[in-house]
């Protein structure tokens, strides 16, 4: 079991939605996505697989690198792979801009 | 003729089995009634599960939806089968205990609150081991409190289908709803072979599987009440039906004498096999109760 957390300063855009998509079957992840009340994004990650924090990271990076909004997201992850963790964020994305 | 008439309705259709728990229960409610409780961003998830290196769930598998069915309130219950096999561990067993207490309390104040449950388990939560096994032994006490004032609906649609210390909940429960990819027994196939052999049951066999354990063979003799197509839309109205009927006049786990003697007239000299049960018990006296 790993705990992760990053923190994404740059993303300010208010949102007031939240999301949850996903399950933590073998080989998905949940995510539960909501207003953050600092004014920037931040992430923390509970995966069942250790040693891929670098990974994490790089998807993160991606995922923020294209969205600004002011989310809390909190991951409960049972081996996503770095395809599906993204596909997952942008879903939830997609969730709480509709 | 327009293309969407070119379209069968079973491809037209809303697959109930593709659905997740959160959003069966949600088909199941009159629009506008449904309201979760202990939702997802309570975060009350199984402390047990990270300390043994699985991923835990932030509403434990467990989603619990108060609304109404027909203009009558109800409180859902559905278990998500995607997470651990719909398994019951502490805290999603206390969340369905809990709901059931409350339909019991409503109802007995006067606001008559029929349980629906939407069961895809495996039942125990292994991994949880006693507390798991302690969470089914209070699920029944509540079924059984709640049984005396409004009815308790059991939907298995499938894919995991309904086994294990749940089935008991099933079995205990007014009225059962299947589909035909659903399964209902006690122990799993897997178990069984497992424990006596291959010769016993054969897990890789899904045609004996579902010939014995599927919702076809449970309705056909009698120990479960509709047969229902994987249709979200019929599932609701054959749920409705049985919200509106309210209590049966005898529940199926009472008449512990006409079971007891089916049992002794089997002849075991010989293979039993689903289709003679079936015919045995299916066209045998009709359950009470059952529709």
């Amino acid at each position: 079991m790993e705990q992760l957390k990053f923190d994404y300063p740059s993303a300010k855009r208010r949102v007031d939605k939240k999301a949850h998509v996903g399950v933590a079957g073998s080989g998905d992840m949940e995510i539960l996505m909501q207003p953050s009340d600092t004014g920037a994004a931040h992430v923390s990650v509970q995966t069942s697989v250790n040693g891929f924090s670098q990974s994490w990271k790089a998807v993160m990076d991606r995922f923020f690198s294209r969205y600004d909004g002011a989310v809390r997201i909190h991951i409960n992850d049972a081996g996503a792979t770095p395809g599906t963790v993204l596909l997952r964020l942008q879903q939830a994305a997609e969730v709480i801009d509709q | 003729m327009s293309a969407i008439t070119l379209v069968p309705a079973f491809v037209r259709r809303t697959s109930f089995i593709e659905l997740n728990a959160r959003a069966r229960a949600n088909e199941l409610t009159d629009p506008g009634t449904g309201r979760e409780m202990l939702g997802p961003f309570e975060r009350l998830e199984s402390p047990w599960l990270p300390e043994q290196g699985i991923a835990p769930q932030s509403d434990d598998g467990c989603v619990v939806i108060k609304g109404q069915i027909g203009g009558k309130p109800v409180v859902i219950v559905a278990l998500e089968g995607g997470f651990q096999a719909g398994s019951m561990g502490e805290v999603s067993g206390a969340k369905m205990t809990a709901a059931l207490d409350l339909a019991a309390r409503d109802s007995q104040n006067g606001k008559k609150t029929a349980a629906v449950l939407l069961l895809e388990t495996g039942g125990v939560r292994l991994q949880e081991a006693n507390l798991g096994l302690a969470a089914i032994a209070e699920v029944i006490s509540s079924l059984l409190a709640l049984r005396q004032h409004a009815p308790i609906i059991t939907v298995i649609a499938g894919t995991v289908g309904c086994f294990g210390g749940m089935s008991l909940v099933a079995g205990l429960s007014s009225y059962i709803v299947m589909t035909p990819e659903a399964r209902l027994g006690l122990n799993g196939a897997e178990v069984i072979e497992q424990e006596s052999g291959i010769e016993e049951f054969d897990s890789s066999d899904r045609a004996l599987i579902w010939a014995i354990n599927g919702g076809e063979q449970r309705v056909g003799m009698g120990v479960a009440d509709e047969l229902v197509q994987d249709d979200a839309a019929k599932i609701a109205a054959a749920v409705r039906k049985y919200v509106e009927a309210g209590l049966p006049r005898v529940h199926r786990s009472q008449q512990v004498e006409l079971y007891r003697d089916r049992i002794a007239a089997i002849d075991t000299s010989r293979q039993i096999d689903p289709l003679s049960i079936r015919k045995q018990w299916g066209t045998a006296k009709k359950v009470e109760g059952a529709k």
